[in-house]
């Protein structure tokens, strides 16, 4: 009986464990996009703080504590630089510099012999666990919270809705644009600390590009107009794979393909009908019943 | 003894147009100046350029014996001016209310550690800056439209609430673009009234319209530009009589 | 060292087919089409099916995968960008829209497919190799570059001389405005997409022909290099779109050469970085892209 627990706690954990990572890897885009700004650097910001911990815990032998911490210091140090050229640029531009820088990390990885290259480091003890997980996510859902209503989060608001505008008004736009790019890397890097010592490894082939993109879905998809959708989001799309999985014999496709094509179809069906992702959903419901029955 | 606003030589080019060609003026305090002109004048321009949103070709703009002229819009803001918008640039998502409190950016604490921290402060904090919201949106006539989303307001009721934002900055200057654009007479006229109370105040106000009538009533002194040239300036009854202006507005007869 | 130039000016030719796709829906409407990448992978599967399936010689496979690489760039425009067209944020949400369906493009070919690499069958490509300044080059690459200069003029001819090219120049400038005149606007956007995803999808199939090698994820690093050559060039520029994607051709093969492999992806976004810090307009690019 205690057996069939632990394999099912076990089978179960990863899972959970990943709702909880890609929460807070959602939430990263979640912190610049809640000012408009579409910055897709996130997966080099997890790289570098996945890495840096793992530097710590393997090749410094350091404590956790200072493992996660230098998980959120490192990439939150890096993109100052980054941001301070690429965050006066526009939409979409803003949006390739940053996959660029996303992808010059993971390339720097590859050519770093100190790190293994493409192999990247292994056994890496499993010091994270789930309640450190959603500790961590709910801190951050904490923060995320609290600044809605402050000066700070109508100055956010303000720039996502009309940035110039909000320099008439005295908003140093720049100044906050950085600070949310410091806290999205402060947020990937610490959950990218957090799976390094949950999954054993790191390796640049966990980094892409396609790393960055999936966060952004989680975010898109679960709705950005709160700090609550992108965890809705991540949450949801976690699941869904293990759903499917079930699913796919009796649809009739592999596993993978099915997984994409759902995705897919639920990205595209987010961003033609439900703009503001699922978390709108009961408001819209309820709106149009009001609207049905007035 | 210097005005509060000096504008001296200022001129903008966008590719070979001189949107703005060597205008001078002066906005006292208290004052009350137009600017005033056929469409395409530089009207506009003239307010992007005191603004801070664009820089000027040449010429200086001096607020209070400081060189603003390359500075930052939020710098500007903060040494004292705000403005509205031509075509209104209300944050459409936000309420009324929601809208005037962003205006108060300058004028809130910052609270963030005593919201993390729970403190009872921030919520006090949060209650005065509403309050002041709500005062000022009383003040332009709209305190019972406080909760509205921006984008649901009529015109009009947008245009106050742009400048209930205004003049949540407590500013020295105010630059008013068309603020009385597709009002009806008795809406302009509480534009009009409010803006001399506020002349009156102490604030200095630069006002861009077309309706020529508020303008003659409405200012001290009024600014007439052309093809982005000063061709008149003096108090409304010189200027509505000088010849070079009628010429200019020929064909645009406004009542 | 010709052998470098003539790899390069072969890779560069691709890169830049790839790139002018890319850059001609940004030009008419704004819009980053992510989707692009995956016609291009489709494309070559379109011609790989009908060579192995269909026995057709190669001189018909591409011409009937670059119809069906149009065909999908219709399918991309009507169902994930038509819709947002009038929407504030319609530069984002195309964005997002047609990530989607890229998704679903890939998705379809790893079912069909499968996820490993194709090739096409012996004797699909001519093998031979001539001499060409101090170099040895294939037949085939050499066909390659005549066929991506071919298309490059009769791009150029489409755009400066025909109704369809003054229509999409002005579509370009502003649609509104267009519309008044009286260009039907909707046609034209259509027709964009159709001749960018054409371009995308005869770049595919080239890359394919070249490398003997297809599969699901080809579309990947030719994606972001993509990106990369389009802000180089100036996004929305043609002529920059051709001139960047040879010169990142031509560079990265020099950088293999003498840096080795490993850092040749890392070029296209140092450059990258570069122009988007120095000159974010590009090489050849038109308005500023930054804030007041």
């Amino acid at each position: 009986m205690g057996q069939w627990l632990i394999d099912l706690y076990s089978s179960y954990e990863s899972t959970l464990g990943y709702i909880g990572l890609n929460s807070l890897f959602a939430l990263s885009v979640y912190a610049t996009l809640c000012c408009g700004q579409l910055a897709l650097g996130n997966a080099g910001f997890a790289a570098v703080g996945a890495y840096a911990a793992a530097l710590v815990t393997m090749h410094a032998h350091g404590p956790f504590s200072l493992a996660l911490f230098a998980g959120a210091l490192a990439p939150a140090i890096l993109s100052v630089p980054l941001g301070l050229p690429v965050l006066r640029l526009k939409g979409v531009f803003l949006a390739i510099a940053t996959l660029g820088f996303g992808e010059v990390v993971r390339i720097s990885l590859v050519n770093w012999d100190y790190v293994n290259g493409a192999q990247g480091i292994v056994a890496i003890p499993k010091l994270t666990s789930l309640w450190l997980i959603y500790l961590v996510l709910a801190a951050a859902i904490f923060v995320l919270y609290r600044l809605r209503g402050s000066k700070w989060g109508f100055a956010l608001e303000a720039i996502r809705e009309d940035e110039p505008a909000a320099r008439t008004l005295g908003i140093a736009t720049h100044r906050y644009k950085l600070a949310m790019l410091v806290l999205a890397a402060v947020l990937s890097g610490t959950a990218g600390a957090l799976e390094a010592h949950f999954t054993f490894m790191v390796a640049p082939s966990g980094f892409t590009f396609l790393r960055a993109v999936d966060m952004l879905v989680f975010a898109v998809v679960g709705g950005t107009l709160t700090c609550f959708g992108p965890v809705l989001g991540a949450a949801f799309l976690t699941l869904l794979p293990e759903l499917l999985r079930e699913v796919s014999p009796l649809v009739g496709l592999e596993p993978g393909p099915l997984r994409l094509l759902a995705n897919g179809l639920i990205l595209l069906a987010i961003i033609l009908f439900l703009p503001e992702g699922l978390a709108s959903l009961p408001q819209r419901l309820v709106a149009r019943r009001e609207g049905g029955s007035g | 003894m210097s005005a509060l606003l000096e504008v001296r030589g200022l001129a903008r080019a966008f590719g070979g147009v001189h949107a703005v060609d060597r205008v001078s003026f002066f906005v006292e305090k208290g004052e009350v100046r137009g600017l005033i002109g056929p469409n395409g004048a530089g009207k506009t321009t003239v307010l992007n350029l005191v603004s801070g949103l664009i820089r000027p070709s040449a010429g200086s703009i001096v607020l209070e014996g400081r060189s603003i002229a390359a500075l930052s819009p939020h710098r500007i803001a903060g040494l004292g001016v705000a403005r509205t918008f031509q075509n209104i640039r209300l944050f459409p998502d936000l309420s009324a209310l929601e809208n005037v409190l962003v205006g108060e950016h300058l004028r809130r604490r910052p609270t963030l550690l005593s919201r993390l921290l729970l403190l009872p402060s921030a919520a006090a904090e949060d209650r005065r800056a509403r309050a002041q919201a709500g005062f000022l949106l009383a003040r332009v006539g709209l305190g019972g439209r406080s909760a509205i989303k921006a984008r649901h307001l009529s015109y009009g009721e947008q245009r106050r609430v742009e400048i209930a934002r205004a003049l949540a900055l407590d500013p020295r200057l105010l630059l008013l673009d068309e603020p009385t654009a597709g009002m009806n007479a008795v809406e302009a006229e509480e534009v009009a009234s409010l803006v001399r109370r506020l002349a009156a105040e102490g604030h200095a106000v630069l006002l861009v319209e077309h309706n020529v009538r508020l303008v003659m009533d409405t200012c001290d002194a009024v600014t007439v530009l052309s093809f982005g040239q000063v061709i008149a300036d003096g108090p409304p009854s010189a200027v509505a009589q000088d010849e070079g202006v009628v010429a200019a507005y020929l064909g645009r007869a406004r009542p | 060292m010709g052998q470098q130039v003539l790899n390069g000016i072969f890779l560069g030719s691709i890169y830049a087919l790839f790139a002018l796709g890319y850059t001609l829906v940004f030009g008419v409407l704004d819009m980053l089409n992510l989707a692009h990448a995956a016609v291009f992978m489709l494309s070559a599967f379109v011609a790989l099916t009908l060579v192995l399936r269909l026995h057709l010689g190669i001189a018909f496979a591409l011409p009937l995968a670059v119809l069906s690489a149009a065909l999908f760039g219709l399918i991309l425009e009507r169902v994930a960008f038509r819709p947002l067209r009038d929407r504030t944020d319609s530069n984002v949400a195309g964005l997002i829209s047609s990530l989607a369906m890229a998704t679903v493009f890939e998705a379809v070919a790893l079912e069909v497919f499968g996820p490993n690499i194709a090739r096409f069958p012996i004797g699909t490509l001519p093998d031979r190799q001539i001499a060409v300044l101090g170099g040895v080059v294939s037949v085939l690459k050499l066909g390659i570059i005549a066929l991506a200069l071919a298309i490059f003029l009769a791009l150029t001819f489409l755009v400066r001389r025909t109704r369809l090219g003054r229509d999409l120049r002005a579509v370009a400038e502003s649609p509104r405005a267009a519309r008044i005149v009286g260009v039907d606007v909707d046609r034209v956007v259509a027709a964009a997409f159709a001749i960018s995803s054409a371009l995308g999808g005869a770049a595919g199939v080239l890359f394919a022909l070249a490398f003997n090698a297809v599969s699901p994820d080809m579309g990947r690093s030719v994606e972001l290099k993509g990106l990369s050559v389009i802000i180089v060039g100036g996004m929305g520029s043609m002529p920059g779109a051709v001139v960047a994607g040879f010169l990142l051709g031509v560079t990265e093969v020099f950088v293999v050469a003498y840096l080795g492999a490993s850092w040749r992806d890392a070029l296209s976004f140092a450059g990258l970085f570069v122009i988007l810090v120095l000159r974010p307009r590009g090489l050849f690019g038109a308005a500023s892209l930054r804030e007041a």
